[in-house]
């Protein structure tokens, strides 16, 4: 039947491929592809699969540190986290999908990051996500938070892993392409690390777990252009989670694991069949030989291209031991998961498909990965923006209502809302959420003292107005957040969220971020481990913020010796670690307050610059104190300022707080500035003095700002607000917007 | 005390049960597949939280025809003490075992957060060991936890003492606040909130060590 369709320069573009692209195709055959092997180098060379747009800038990245065993390039990073342990993680992208079918899209985005990560060996411990939806008045808003979030929380709730943390906005710039970034950790022994390289000639090749239906045929495609107003039209492309499965799954390959059956596997991700099989041969340098009819198939009479691009859930690939497929067949037949020898390795370096008697593909591995297109697409920077100097922004007119209005606003409110719908306590070894109020969340590792400290950032705003800061300050926020809890950090995961590459401007704020980020994780010695790039989030030309979200790890190596915000006691200080200039450009208060961004009057400022020298004096000094007991609480210093910080350590502890005027600084600039690199300390009186006087003789500025006492957040000139107010005006907005479809 | 914890396909709280009673009792539960068809020879069984076969049809009926089950009701009739938390729970009023069902949270969405509940019966099997304490907060995380019953079954339960825990500040929509009940034998414990995610100062908490506790001392 396939044999029977004509190629013709309709289907090669059809297939997203360009003419150049198809010629290569033409020269490396030597003949016409047939329709299987066409839509086999479609979705390899797809921007999706081949990242062919960022590939080359990807590769300037810091990938090696002390405890990176395996960086990009494998399903997800590993990390060393001593004791013969390993951190698995790695976060991901599940933007288009969402957005046709917010439910399903979230569902699976969640599912296919953990598969990454116990594809590799590790038990999934924590999920974290990063979501960006439109503003609240947007029509589609509510149903999509809500389908995405019951979509999150479905998934990972019915796996039993714990949902520990993440981040969401809201903004304009996403009305058109929401984003759901999800990410996984997971843990493993190093001596039981999983890679997906198939060795040797005549292993077979074992598929396991769901069955292939004709779901999500082509969805790395569709994530690889923009939409337009027929993109509900895409829905048919989008796949079906299934958590109960993935349950199983996990199980199941556990069990193999810890038999010595395994020489490779990888899930069936993106492009499925296709790409698995592709990337293990090419990594081993193998060829591989599949019997079609083998596969378990959910629908009859399914064709070879159905099959081999097929986005079913819930499947993986593994190349075995001779000899140990009686293992596979046991295990996975307890967990009544479907399994199948559907194939061999071979020496070929061919892959070779059959269906019915008949071979239908024979191309060569190697050109699929080595001929891949690795574009330079044009890129120009983004203009600087104008300094907005403190005197120069509009100081509150009433303090009171200011104040009440930033704790109000969409991207500040409680999220309550949303993380009470996701089980964070589930392995029982979640010591703090950071959905709660902390700054990273942390994970003890089972049967141990010790704990990951996990954290996702971004602030698209000042990416949008200055990519390569905006770049710096997401690696170098996740770094701050990690080290508020105590922790030391390890190496990034990033989800780098951007419009349309072919356009150079989008491809500017790429190529800034992207270095922006590199300088960070260079300076503070922290490398990037894995990732993922979702590119064309753009509806009618109309782009996302740029948005590179990162997911940063940390280790605490002895719980008992870490931080959170709510231990402040009452008589406490607050003593504020960094340099305080005011910087209210790009600030949540130039936006929410000045108006900056208001359609007609937009007045975007530069960002704060963030100094990496200082970023890393700084967390390495609030380290050391929280290990040496010297604080009662910790709070890194982001949105909103030195006021939000204060207000929401006030939240934790219960404590109210009285802050203190700047002698030199407009009261607005200093309570609202986001000048980065700053820490909050609660203190016990008794060391105030060394832990200010340690840091100066560091070098470091460190400042006493106010006091823990009553249950007012004051500040003298400025806002004067009862925390119980303050409370219920934070966690009332999301529940009454929501409410319209509670 | 030796004890035992099923295992069906999708539990997700079974090793936090394994955890909490070694802890207690200072030996390793017996973990017991669901296709078992006997259980082994132990003094207490706690059927863990989950999402048994994805909760497919409703929560907790298709574990409720598993093999094991059918043995667990037997031994129930002979008076093993067996325990319950979140979808065990609904594994055992689907078994019959317990009256009533839990019906979809009132808000139709899942709920996660620590809750308080008061001790309503403190001389129950499960309970003596509270010393007199009688707020406690366990962490809740279901879909499906909100108690019903007929008004009979519902007066039955009261006027004998049955209803164990209830909800201070009622979070899923349950009848009388109800978060736990026991048989009227008083034997087997069912309820929607997690003892076994309280036991540990790094959970938030340790008031669920006093249910195991209790357990243990009824034992001897």
């Amino acid at each position: 039947m396939s044999k029977s369709i004509k190629i013709t320069p309709e289907i090669v573009a059809e297939h997203g491929l360009s003419t150049g692209e198809y010629q290569i195709i033409l020269d490396r055959l030597g003949r016409e592809p047939n329709i299987n092997e066409l839509g086999i180098f479609s979705v390899m060379w797809s921007e999706h699969c081949s990242y062919k747009s960022s590939r080359r800038h990807l590769g300037k990245f810091l990938t090696k540190g002390k405890r990176v065993i395996q960086g990009p390039g494998e399903n997800a990073g590993v990390v060393d986290i001593d004791d013969n342990q390993a951190i698995i993680f790695k976060m991901e992208s599940h933007n288009h999908p969402s957005y046709i079918e917010p439910y399903q899209g979230a569902a699976t985005g969640v599912g296919g990051i953990m598969r990454d990560v116990f594809t590799m060996g590790a038990r999934p411990i924590a999920l974290m996500n990063a979501l960006r939806f439109g503003e609240p008045d947007h029509p589609k808003t509510r149903s999509l938070v809500s389908g995405v979030v019951a979509g999150i929380g479905g998934y990972g709730n019915c796996v039993g892993v714990p949902t520990v943390g993440g981040e969401t906005n809201f903004h304009k710039g996403y009305n058109g392409n929401i984003l759901v970034n999800a990410m996984c950790v997971g843990l493993a022994d190093q001596d039981k690390v999983f890679y997906s390289a198939a060795k040797g000639s005549g292993n077979p090749v074992f598929y396991v777990g769901s069955k292939t239906g004709r779901d999500g045929i082509h969805g790395a495609t569709m994530a690889s252009a923009e939409f337009d107003d027929d993109s509900d039209e895409k829905r048919p492309t989008v796949q079906v989670g299934d958590p109960f499965t993935e349950k199983l799954l996990i199980e199941a390959c556990m069990e193999l694991m810890a038999t010595d059956a395994i020489i490779a596997i990888q899930d069936m991700g993106a492009a499925g069949l296709t790409s698995s099989s592709v990337e293990m041969a090419d990594k081993g340098g193998v060829g591989i030989k599949i019997n079609l009819d083998n596969v378990p198939q959910r629908e009859t009479d399914m064709t070879p291209y159905e099959m081999m691009l097929s986005e079913s859930q819930e499947r993986m690939l593994m190349v075995l031991q001779p000899g140990k497929e009686h293992l596979a067949f046991d295990i996975f037949n307890k967990w009544e998961l479907d399994v199948a020898q559907i194939g061999v390795t071979t020496d070929t370096g061919h892959l070779v498909l059959t269906h019915k008697g008949k071979t239908v593909c024979d191309i060569p591995i190697a050109p699929l990965g080595d001929d891949a297109p690795n574009l330079n697409r044009p890129h120009s920077a983004t203009p600087q923006r104008e300094y907005l100097a403190p005197g120069d922004a509009r100081a509150p007119e009433n303090w009171n209502q200011t104040m009440l209005q930033i704790m109000a606003c969409p991207d500040v409110a409680s999220k309550r809302w949303i993380w009470e719908q996701y089980d964070r306590h589930v392995m029982g070894d979640t010591v703090d959420s950071s959905q709660s109020g902390g700054d990273a969340a942390i994970v003890r590792i089972h049967g141990t003292n010790k704990a990951v400290a996990i954290t996702t950032d971004c602030t698209p705003r000042y990416c949008y107005a200055d990519p390569y800061e905006g770049g710096k300050q997401a690696v170098a926020e996740t770094y701050r957040n990690l080290c508020a809890v105590g922790a030391e950090p390890i190496a990034i995961t990033d989800c780098l969220n951007f419009g349309n590459p072919e356009r150079p401007e989008i491809m500017g704020q790429f190529v800034g971020c992207v270095e922006g980020m590199n300088e960070a994780c260079r300076a503070l010695d922290y490398p990037v481990v894995s990732g993922n790039v979702s590119l064309y989030n753009e509806t009618n030309g109309v782009a996302i913020p740029p948005t590179p979200a990162i997911g940063g790890v940390g280790l605490i190596d002895n719980l008992g010796k870490h931080a959170t915000l709510s231990g402040a006691k009452d008589g406490d200080t607050l003593v504020l670690i960094g340099k305080t200039d005011g910087w209210l450009g790009c600030s949540l208060y130039a936006r929410e307050v000045l108006g900056h961004e208001n359609d007609g009057v937009e007045q975007i400022c530069a960002p704060p610059p963030v100094d990496l020298t200082a970023e890393k004096a700084h967390g390495d000094y609030v380290r050391r104190l929280i290990r040496d007991r010297r604080v009662t609480a910790v709070h890194d210093c982001s949105d909103g300022g030195i006021a939000l910080a204060a207000i929401e350590m006030a939240f934790s502890s219960g404590q109210g707080v009285t802050l203190k005027n700047h002698p030199d600084l407009p009261l607005h600039a200093w309570m609202f500035g986001e000048d980065q690199g700053r820490y909050i300390l609660a203190v016990d009186e008794n060391s105030v003095n060394p832990v200010i006087s340690t840091a100066n003789s560091k070098g470091l500025e460190a400042r006493i700002i106010g006091k823990v006492s009553g249950e007012q957040v004051q500040v003298e000139g400025g806002f004067n607000i009862s925390l119980e107010k303050l409370r219920e005006t934070y966690e009332g907005w999301m529940p009454e917007f929501m409410a319209e479809i509670d | 005390m030796r004890t035992a914890v099923i295992v069906f396909p999708a539990s997700n709280c079974d090793r936090d049960a394994r955890d909490a009673l070694a802890k207690v009792t200072g030996r390793e539960p017996i973990m017991v597949w669901h296709r078992e068809t006997e259980l082994p020879d132990v003094d207490f069984v706690v059927i863990p939280g989950g999402f048994s076969y994805g909760d497919y049809l409703r929560s907790g009926a298709i574990a409720a025809r598993s093999e094991i089950m059918a043995d667990v009701k037997t031994k129930v009739e002979k008076g093993l003490p067996v325990a319950g938390f979140c979808n065990g729970f609904q594994v055992l009023t689907e078994a019959g075992i317990l009256p009533g069902a839990l019906m979809r949270n009132r808000s139709l969405k899942y709920i996660c957060k620590p809750q308080p509940l008061t001790i309503t019966n403190t001389k129950t099997r499960f309970t003596s060991g509270f010393n007199g304490q009688k707020e406690v907060v366990f962490p809740i995380a279901h879909h499906d936890g909100n108690y019903f019953a007929d008004k009979k079954t519902i007066d039955r339960l009261e006027k004998n003492g049955q209803v164990v825990f209830r909800y201070n500040g009622n979070p899923n929509g349950s009848i009388n606040d109800i978060a736990g009940i026991t048989n009227e034998a008083g034997n087997v414990l069912g309820m929607m909130p997690h003892p076994e995610r309280a036991v540990d100062p790094l959970h938030g908490g340790t008031d669920g060590l006093a249910l195991f506790k209790s357990v243990l001392g009824a034992l001897q």
